[in-house]
């Protein structure tokens, strides 16, 4: 009895664990689809285009891009950008390498872009911590680093980070809310949240940005609870909503796109009406393609982007460091929000005008993800 | 009078019983306590053509984990070990479900028209996927004596592995809704909770009218004397870990019907430790031996009637596990011997006093 009552403490002790730990998530696209791509034939092509590619044509940029992987389409996306951008007829000559998600491998791969003296490197880094010493060598060679997308923690020997502005994204929301809402005659917005995995930055921000909105406005945010980024737990946590707060709300914000689609069963199921036309407004982050797809159906009222495409950006860091001018250290890229209606064109988010994107099938055809 | 309590109080599913009446207490007192009435959590209605309200969650939520938990307790009992591939093998079935039913590499499938092959094929394929899983990780156990949590190790690791390789990395989203029943509703009853009833009634009606939950519980206290006795102990262990398997993909199939979608990488995740758990709160040594099915389903939906409280008392996700361990704990305490022990003895002791 006294083995079984450790092992059950242990396993309540591991039950905790896994629960605590949230996905380390990458910039909200936790659990949507991966698509394989070709990453690793692009990396061979790399290297054997390496010696011919000096010789031949000395004035192409040469660039090193270490990748996390091809764990989602948001990745696969970000991955496509970097070899659209990075083109010979762009200037550019790129040494891919698709790191499986193996940081031992990331480490590898920036050394090897160091010793075939590479022009700039591309970082997206799989972990936060460890960089140092390889940052040390990368200057010591006076070879300039870009961070993309995730971060570094422990070192700030690189020139810029570019990627997603959580906090933005969800100031964005809240203003869009705010003006959609003004359109429409709400006076009252009772809300609930479906959050993100616990801990994740996107999560984090995406929390904070919109709360930040909602204190300003007075709205009652209801609840707020985590659905762990998927469909299930988007799902499990809005049946729970409808039961507690039956007729009492009329927004529902989900920090990802397989959130919603979990909500929209849920709601489905209780009777709920949700999107344009319906009792609730329903809002969405991430803007895959399927679901803008349902902001053109009228199923959702917005959804917020989460851009993969850093690399144009990168670009014109490269520009700037050419030139010789001082790029800054931290740069966003720019992101679209999709609504359905055109009630509201545009939204000033912290004294910045910005676009809404009124979707159509067009916009839809060119979501390239 | 006094005897018949203690006769009742002495019975194996007591315990599990208060267990999960104290939880559904929790709910109560909280809702008296917010000003709303006290069968606020209990109250079912039939709205939009369903049965809907907290209980009917509860019930329909834990299905998942309450089949795994048939075929844990059978493991359980045969092998003195626990099956951990269950979540990951779930996963798997899920994920060739959908490969069946979509075609290999096609990741969304809107009609049924545009079906690869006839759903039934998917769903017939998931069951015996979970069946070569759990012959798999039997003949391991059973006839290689490997332990049991090192041989479904394997499993636990690999299969997860394998539906994403068969799902070519991709969600395969099975949008119709002929799969859609399977975690939806039949008439205003969750299919779920249907599908968890039928395997619950084969499962005791086969143990019951044949002597295996004889055979099972005679091999799981001692293996060796069994197999003198004349029982191929071997085969039993092989036949417990092949219809966890099956368990598993069952339940698969149900929580790919929820999403209707196979989301290799988040279905089944960490649901083994919630079928062990379902058993051990079911009153079951985990040691082997003799068991009761009935514990393991209670306590299967006492996990997931705490996670209802959870959402119903609006607690904040960031400190949920905290009170969900303490929860556990608690019933875990409750069912401790040598606590129970203490307390009698404290009991007699007052009584002595007294005297």
């Amino acid at each position: 009895m006294k083995k079984l009552l450790a092992l059950l403490l242990s396993l309540v002790m591991v039950l905790c664990l896994a629960a605590c730990g949230g996905t380390a998530a990458d910039s909200g696209d936790a659990g949507d689809a991966a698509d394989d791509t070709s990453a690793g034939d692009a990396a061979d092509a790399g290297d054997t285009a390496d010696d011919a590619g000096d010789a031949a044509s000395g004035d192409l940029i040469t660039v090193g891009f270490a990748q996390v992987g091809h764990e989602s389409d948001w990745r696969t996306a970000s991955t496509k950008s970097a070899q659209d951008v990075f083109s010979e007829a762009n200037g550019y000559e790129l040494k891919f390498v698709d790191c499986d998600n193996d940081s031992a491998t990331q480490l590898e791969a920036v050394r090897t872009f160091v010793q075939e003296e590479v022009d700039y490197i591309i970082i997206d880094p799989i972990v936060s911590t460890g960089w140092d010493t390889v940052l040390t060598e990368c200057e010591d060679a006076g070879i300039p680093v870009i961070v993309i997308d995730r971060t570094i923690d422990d070192s700030d020997k690189y020139v810029s980070w570019v990627g997603s502005d959580f906090l933005v994204e969800g100031q964005a929301c809240g203003e869009w809310l705010k003006a959609y809402a003004a359109a429409k005659g709400i006076e009252e917005l009772n809300i609930l949240v479906i959050e993100g995995s616990v801990g994740a930055s996107a999560t984090i921000g995406r929390t904070d940005g919109f709360k930040e909105i909602a204190d300003r406005e007075g709205w009652t945010i209801l609840d707020s609870q985590s659905g762990d980024f998927t469909e299930a737990g988007g799902q499990e946590v809005m049946e729970s909503y409808c039961q507690s707060y039956e007729g009492q709300f009329n927004v529902v914000i989900c920090q990802n796109d397989n959130e919603a689609a979990g909500a929209m069963t849920a709601m489905d199921t209780a009777g709920v009406t949700y999107g344009v036309g319906g009792d609730v407004i329903l809002v969405s982050f991430d803007a895959n393609r399927p679901y803008v797809q349902m902001v053109l159906d009228g199923k959702l009222n917005a959804n917020f982007e989460c851009n993969p495409m850093a690399a144009p950006t990168v670009s014109e860091i490269i520009q700037q460091l050419e030139a010789g001018e001082t790029p800054e250290k931290e740069v966003y890229v720019t992101e679209s929000w999709f609504v359905a209606e055109d009630d509201v064109t545009s939204i000033t988010v912290n004294g910045e005008e910005q676009e809404c994107i009124v979707v159509t099938q067009e916009v839809v055809d060119n979501r390239p993800y | 009078m006094k005897n018949k309590l203690a006769k009742f109080t002495k019975q194996q599913l007591f315990l599990p019983v208060v267990c999960v009446l104290l939880v559904l207490a929790v709910n109560m007192i909280y809702d008296i306590s917010q000003g709303n009435p006290f069968y606020n959590f209990f109250q079912i209605s039939l709205t939009n053509g369903v049965l809907q309200g907290r209980l009917v969650n509860i019930l329909n939520r834990g299905s998942e984990v309450a089949i795994l938990a048939i075929g844990m307790t059978l493991v359980v009992s045969a092998s003195a070990g626990t099956d951990i591939s269950v979540g990951s093998v779930m996963s798997l079935c899920a994920s060739f479900c959908c490969m069946l039913v979509a075609g290999y590499g096609v990741s969304s499938v809107a009609d049924a028209s545009e079906f690869a092959m006839p759903l039934i094929v998917g769903l017939l394929g998931a069951l015996v996927m979970g069946c070569i899983c759990g012959a798999f990780n039997g003949a391991l156990v059973a006839y290689l004596d490997i332990q049991p949590m090192v041989a479904t190790l394997i499993l636990w690791s690999a299969a997860r592995a394998i539906g994403l390789l068969l799902c070519n990395n991709l969600i395969v989203y099975v949008r119709v809704p002929e799969f859609a029943v399977y975690g939806g509703y039949i008439g205003p009853v969750p299919t779920p909770l249907i599908i968890a009833a039928i395997c619950v009634v084969v499962v005791s009606v086969v143990l019951k009218k044949t002597a295996m939950g004889m055979y099972i519980q005679s091999v799981g206290i001692n293996k060796r004397s069994s197999r003198i006795a004349g029982l191929n102990s071997r085969r039993i262990i092989f036949l417990c870990y092949l219809i966890c398997g099956l368990c598993a993909g069952i339940a698969g199939i149900v929580n790919a019907s929820r999403i209707t979608s196979a989301d290799s990488n988040n279905i089944g995740l960490n649901m083994e430790l919630d079928a062990i758990l379902a058993v051990a709160l079911g009153g079951n040594s985990l040691g082997g031996g003799k068991f009761n099915l009935a514990g393991s389903i209670i306590g299967a939906y006492t996990i997931q009637a705490i996670t209802t409280t959870m959402y119903n008392l609006g607690v904040s996700t960031a400190v949920n596990p905290v009170f969900k361990a303490v929860i556990v704990i608690a019933i875990v305490a409750i069912q401790s011997r040598p606590l129970q022990n203490a307390v009698r003895k404290l009991r007699s002791r007052g009584k002595e006093v007294q005297a």
